[in-house]
């Protein structure tokens, strides 16, 4: 279940940093420019074009094969682009190879050096660097610390724990202080407990070292939490940047609505629009609802035109009395998943459709006194301002 | 509970006797075969030399331990430098065996999959063919009429001055050919044991060792071939033992003049008829051998250890 993501940025994470950043038209940190990648046949990446600012974290979100690993190793210079250009910090990246960029990489199996100790993965780096050996040695204690990690610096790869290796790999490719750190799914290796706190840990070394951040992940949560803009990719493409918010609350597709999140789609037909749009939704009309409800409009709608209507769970009030306001549905309750702080309800509408309504236990109450339970009939409303009209 | 037959069949499979049957074999293997031998062979080493049938016995001045085969290992130095030269060309066949399979096994791990199959087939491909067959091929190639002779000495000719021309080049019976054939005859023992292990490696390490800012040339040293090392002990073991015993080549292509230890076991044997003398020779070429081995094993099984010790604080 999808928690508000403004709400869990408030967490340890120092979050009063993590407020989206204004962008810049004249100057973005790292350019994508009309970049794509085939194999073969195969079009991996299509014509993907994006800014990201210094300092940000941004994250790449999409399923399996969408792309966005491949993007991530155009950037490292793993892989040259088809066609397009990276720029990176003003710098065209065509032609430059992985060990001449600015970008280091904390790769999801973290690729630690199995023959060396923790102290010499993290200084595997600076043996480029123009340092003496006591500089070399301050910097591997600087990463080492600031991932926690000084006591294990004469370890073996083999000989720590997995959430260990990761502060590794990270100190790693930190040390040589990169313009931009690449994480191919930072957090995926590690148990759930381990990922919410190395989740805000990493939001925290950010924040310390100012470095840009690109996140790779499948994890729509990890994606939501940690970064500042979301780019999510679909079949090799970019469907929708954003804030975390943004994509969440207003996705600008189908796509994305139903990639983030759980939400409930209903086919409409624009009545009439105005400061708010009345819409047509035969789903809910039935004999004690008259399937009419108010939206706010989205630009570019036009009455007569089909458009989907979308309500994710959490934007319903369920009870068992007729409560007031513009937009009411009437329904069964079907199915109900009791979490103990909030609960999931699937309720069926007169036209048999099935709405999910996702409700935050406020109220201490026994089974007996809860607010719905399975066939019982409840009422379903909703605020003009939650329904997401798309009207593709 | 319903007894299946599959659950028969597992059970007759896990009774103890199978069990012990399966374990031991390998055991009673290597006692018939090894272990006995070694011993008789051990036993032989320290017997006396007489002109009988068998041509030794336990007894005399010596009753049982008669140490003059190892005495004579150091007295006379026809011995030392059996080894010498043993050791040697083993030494040289294992360094270009190393040299030579190495890429060719770093390559067959870089290419696709359909290639790779085709030339771990080439690799395997000479076993197909007599060893002794393929050994006369490279007599004939090396002898001093052959087209092959004929270019190398062309070209020698054409390029150093005039003083320095021969007619052909003296390849055959000499140590340079024991090495070549032996390089020829072993490079697949080295090869196999370094592409199993070169396969293994996770690549994603070059990548990380790359984006760390090191060229491939860098990745190789750091990351690649310290890696690699079990790899390169196993083929050179694989490669330097029986090169260093090895008896066909050195009497087919070698100097009669500076024979290997292999040959010297075998003409103590055949020709002298002295088999105490040709026990302790062998006893000593098996230590020779075996003693490095044990270090090495020691030392690795030490070094584990140690980790493993670390890992636990």
């Amino acid at each position: 279940m999808p928690l508000e993501p403004e709400l869990q940025r408030g967490g340890p994470g120092g979050a009063a940093h993590h407020s989206p950043r204004p962008l810049s038209q004249t100057d973005p940190f790292i350019r994508v420019e009309n970049v794509s990648k085939s194999f073969g046949t195969f079009q991996a990446v299509k014509d993907v074009s994006l800014t990201i600012e210094k300092g940000e974290i941004f994250a790449l979100l999409g399923g399996s094969g969408c792309g966005k690993t491949t993007l991530l190793r155009m950037l490292a210079g793993f892989e040259d682009p088809s066609a397009g250009r990276i720029f990176i910090d003003g710098q065209d990246m065509t032609g430059v190879p992985p060990w001449a960029r600015p970008v280091h990489m904390m790769f999801q199996s973290y690729a630690l050096f199995p023959h060396m100790t923790v102290e010499r993965n993290v200084g595997y780096g600076l043996q480029h660097e123009a340092m003496t050996a006591a500089e070399r040695r301050d910097r591997v204690r600087e990463m080492l610390e600031l991932v926690q990690l000084a006591p294990y610096a004469g370890r073996k790869p083999h000989q720590i724990s997995g959430g260990q290796r990761q502060r590794v790999a990270l100190a790693r490719a930190l040390a040589r202080a990169p313009k931009l750190l690449l994480l191919d799914e930072p957090l995926a290796a590690l148990d759930k407990k381990l990922r919410e706190q190395t989740q805000f840990e990493l939001m925290n070394i950010q924040d310390k070292t100012g470095v840009t951040f690109i996140v790779v992940t499948h994890d729509q949560d990890e994606a939501m939490t940690l970064s500042n803009r979301i780019a999510v990719m679909d079949k090799g493409q970019v469907r929708q940047v954003g804030t975390p918010t943004d994509v969440y609350e207003y996705p600008a597709s189908r796509f994305v609505a139903g990639f983030i999140g759980a939400i409930t789609f209903f086919e409409g037909v624009v009545e009439s629009l105005g400061d708010t749009a009345r819409i047509a939704v035969p789903d809910f009309a039935g004999p004690q609802a008259t399937g009419t409800v108010q939206a706010r409009p989205t630009a570019g709608l036009k009455p007569g035109q089909k458009v989907t209507l979308a309500i994710r769970p959490e934007k319903f009030s369920i009870s068992r009395h007729r409560p007031e306001g513009p937009n009411v549905l009437a329904g069964v309750v079907r199915d109900l998943g009791y979490f103990g702080k909030d609960s999931l309800y699937r309720v069926a509408l007169p036209s048999g459709g099935l709405v999910s309504v996702h409700a935050v236990n406020a109220r201490r109450a026994g089974e007996a006194e809860r607010v719905a339970d399975w066939e019982d009939a409840v009422w379903l409303s909703f605020d003009p301002s939650a329904a997401i009209l798309l009207g593709e | 509970m319903k007894t299946t037959t599959a659950d028969k069949r597992e059970n007759w499979f896990n009774r103890r006797g199978w069990r012990d049957v399966i374990i031991g074999a390998p055991y009673v293997w290597l006692i018939a075969f090894f272990l006995v031998p070694f011993l008789i062979v051990l036993a032989m080493s320290f017997a006396t030399r007489t002109p009988t049938a068998p041509p030794f016995s336990f007894g005399g001045d010596h009753p049982l331990l008669n140490p003059e085969g190892y005495a004579r290992l150091f007295q006379d130095d026809l011995y030392l430098r059996a080894f010498l030269t043993s050791l040697m060309n083993a030494g040289f066949a294992t360094l270009f065996c190393l040299l030579i399979g190495y890429p060719m096994a770093l390559g067959l791990t870089r290419i696709g999959r359909g290639w790779r199959n085709i030339l771990l087939m080439l690799v395997i491909l000479p076993f197909w063919t007599s060893f002794l067959l393929r050994v006369y091929a490279w007599m004939g190639l090396m002898g001093s009429n052959s087209w092959f002779n004929k270019l190398l000495t062309g070209a020698w000719n054409g390029l150093v001055p005039v003083d320095w021309a021969v007619r052909s080049i003296p390849m055959m019976n000499s140590n340079f050919a024991v090495v070549l054939v032996t390089v020829y005859t072993y490079l697949p023992f080295m090869i196999l044991p370094l592409y199993a292990n070169l396969e293994k490696l996770d690549r994603t390490l070059d990548e990380a060792a790359m984006d760390l800012g090191s060229r491939p040339s860098r990745v190789f040293w750091d990351i690649t071939l310290p890696q690699s090392i079990p790899g390169i002990i196993a083929g050179g073991l694989l490669v330097f033992i029986p090169a260093a015993g090895e008896l066909v080549i050195p009497s087919l292509v070698g100097d009669a003049g500076r024979p290997m230890i292999g040959r010297v076991i075998s003409d103590e044997f055949a020709s002298a008829r002295d088999w105490p003398m040709a026990s302790s020779v062998a006893v000593a070429l098996l230590v020779l051998m075996v003693l490095p081995m044990m270090a090495y094993t020691h030392y690795q099984g030490r070094a584990e250890g140690r980790e493993r010790a670390e890992g636990r604080q």
